[in-house]
């Protein structure tokens, strides 16, 4: 890894999202994108990963939510108040949890929707609709297939495929190993680490999976109950006795479930 | 009583086998009047696939559009123009629903927005009659009435060109949806709202295309109508024809609105013309709905209503 210290490309600053007016779901997150690197978003149910990254993407509206608090720059402008069009232009697209392809097009015409907002012509986009069958050739054999007929694993590649065809510089992950078999999540987190390298796209990964986001991310954060509770490297988390413990289900005393511990304790000890 | 049930049970019957050439005249028209039926269902599947929707302005938006171009043909304008012109206003009216009506209800329970559309049906029958007046018009585009022979079958041949119009303009429609970038993103929404803003396609946009989609069925509808009944409130009413039509073709399926439209048209016809003596007349009123009601016990998400795919 390179000494200077890169360009941070996506900064999210204290964020407090509120849904339906009253539920307070983030506390005051902070956390930044450098440029060209994986950035893993960690944490349990409900630790608020999906809606930090949809309050970047702008969807939470879509789902009664708001930042009330805050404030989110990407390149050093205020996005907060864009819609996910415009940051879509800007470069920012989200491949949300649970895949969500348009089930009734086809994996090639889904692919194409992703190429909505862009406006440098035909040619281009037939290019890169090759460059994503490179990534992912099961798609290439399955450009014709109805979506929603497609397995689950080949729907996380479709929906990534698409997000793609955005020509994106960051891509935020949403739980891209939910319900595969281990695998093929291997094998998605190998084509998004290639997509890092030669893309040059960068990745807020969000997962619960944290035993392969830390082997495939360069940082991480761990996120409980809509804060922040521990940062670092992912070297530094995963050789950490708490994330061994807790997230990786590793720890001297064997593995431990997650509920013996008494939920003071762990808090106590993140928090000094 | 023995009588009556041989003028339902069997005279129908004997008279069609007499009488092939009639019976396919009866069927022709029909289908004729049926694909009328289809344009204006046509307006209902499509606004509601891509923002679930229920317009019930669906027939307001059809005496709208007609009184508009009637209304433009009195003024003098050539039948090119006005055509423009009302097209113009359909648009508009488009623009103006969505950003009066759709946007600031959005994320609103789908009966809220159902009950503004009924807000704006009113609205719409008001306005333009508050324009144009309430005097029936009559739209004379040239389209010729005579009956034309073929093969000994007589048919009108108004009823032609509005076949091969609607039918233009279904199939342009098909084209529009499968092979343009626009057509592809509406058909996105439609599917998974959430996943199309999340590629950046903006909602809003599509909303005013869809509803300038519709208005423009509409307009051919209203014209068509209208040079047939002229143009006057119960074209409104239309829009109770196209019900029948979504409950056998499914909400959400264009190819079943248009063979729905065909069914209910050639049903009714063939129902009116053998059975409606028997049944002392007037019974296309209600028929259309058995008909429809029958289907739904059978299959209830409509002749071609998507199926939902499910799978994890
Ligand atoms: N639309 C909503 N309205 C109200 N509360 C919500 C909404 N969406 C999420 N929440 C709440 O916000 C909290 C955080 O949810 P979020 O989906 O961000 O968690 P997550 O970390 O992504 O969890 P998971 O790993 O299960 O996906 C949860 O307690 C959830 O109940
Ligand atoms: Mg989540």
């Amino acid at each position: 890894m390179d000494q200077t210290a890169p360009e941070i490309l996506l900064q999210v600053n204290n964020v407090e999202v509120i849904y339906d007016h009253v539920i307070l779901v983030l506390k005051g997150v902070s956390l930044d994108l450098p440029k060209g690197r994986i950035v893993a978003l960690l944490g349990a149910n409900g630790a608020g990963k999906t809606t930090t990254l949809k309050a970047i993407s702008n969807l939470l509206h879509a789902e009664r939510g708001e930042v009330t608090k805050g404030a989110i720059s990407y390149r050093g402008e205020r996005v907060d108040c864009l819609s996910p069009n415009a940051l879509v232009k800007r470069g920012v697209i989200q491949v949300m949890e649970g895949r969500h392809c348009f089930g009734h097009l086809t994996i090639e015409e889904n692919l194409l929707t992703g190429a909505y907002t862009r406006g440098d012509g035909g040619r281009a986009v037939k290019r890169d609709l090759e460059m994503v069958y490179d990534y992912f050739p099961r798609l290439r054999e399955r450009r014709d297939s109805q979506a929603g007929y497609t397995s689950g694993g080949e729907q996380q590649m479709c929906a990534i495929g698409r997000a793609l065809m955005a020509r994106p510089s960051t891509i935020l992950l949403d739980e891209p190993s939910m319900g595969l078999a281990p695998q093929l999540v291997e094998e998605i987190f190998e084509i998004v680490s290639q997509l890092n390298q030669k893309e040059y796209v960068s990745f807020l990964l969000a997962e619960q999976n944290t035993n392969i986001a830390l082997r495939y991310a360069h940082y991480g954060y761990i996120l409980e109950n809509g804060r922040v509770v521990m940062e670092g490297s992912a070297e530094t988390l995963s050789s950490n006795e708490d994330v061994k413990e807790f997230y990786l289900g590793l720890s001297a005393a064997g593995r431990k479930s997650y509920r013996d511990v008494k939920h003071y304790k762990r808090r106590k000890r993140w928090l000094a | 009583m023995e009588g009556f049930l041989s003028d339902i049970f069997i005279a129908p019957f004997v008279s069609m086998w007499e009488y092939p050439v009639f019976l396919v005249e009866v069927l022709v028209g029909g289908l004729l009047v049926g694909v009328m039926y289809s344009l204006v269902a046509l307006g209902f599947v499509l606004i509601f696939k891509a923002s679930g929707v229920f317009n019930f302005a669906q027939g307001a938006m059809v005496l709208f559009a007609a009184l508009f171009f009637a209304g433009f043909l009195e003024a003098g304008m050539p039948v090119w123009l006005a055509l423009g012109a009302s097209a113009v206003v359909m648009v508009a009216l488009a623009i103006v629903t969505e950003r009066v009506v759709l946007r600031p209800l959005v994320n609103q329970p789908p009966i809220v927005l159902f009950m503004a559309t009924i807000g704006l049906t009113f609205f719409l029958d008001g306005f333009g009659q508050m324009i144009w007046g309430s005097d029936i018009k009559v739209i004379d585009i040239g389209i010729p009435k005579e009956p034309l022979e073929i093969h000994g079958v007589l048919i009108n041949s108004f009823d032609i060109v509005a076949g091969v119009t609607a039918g233009l303009l279904v199939a342009g429609l098909a084209l529009f949806f499968h092979y343009t970038k626009i057509g592809r993103a509406l058909r996105a929404v439609a599917d998974d709202h959430q996943a199309a803003l999340s590629v950046g396609i903006p909602l809003q946009s599509i909303w005013v295309i869809v509803w300038s989609v519709a208005g423009l069925v509409a307009l051919v509808a209203g014209i068509m109508w209208g040079s047939s009944l002229g143009v006057q409130f119960s074209l409104a009413l239309v829009a109770l024809k196209a019900l029948p039509v979504l409950i056998l073709g499914g909400f959400t399926s264009i190819p079943g609105a248009i063979v729905g439209g065909l069914i209910i048209g050639a049903s009714e016809k063939i129902g009116e013309v053998y059975w409606g003596p028997a049944l002392g007349g007037a019974i296309e009123d209600w028929h259309a709905y058995m008909i429809a009601m029958v289907f739904l016990l059978f299959r209830p998400q409509g002749l071609f209503g998507e199926k939902i795919i499910e799978r994890v």
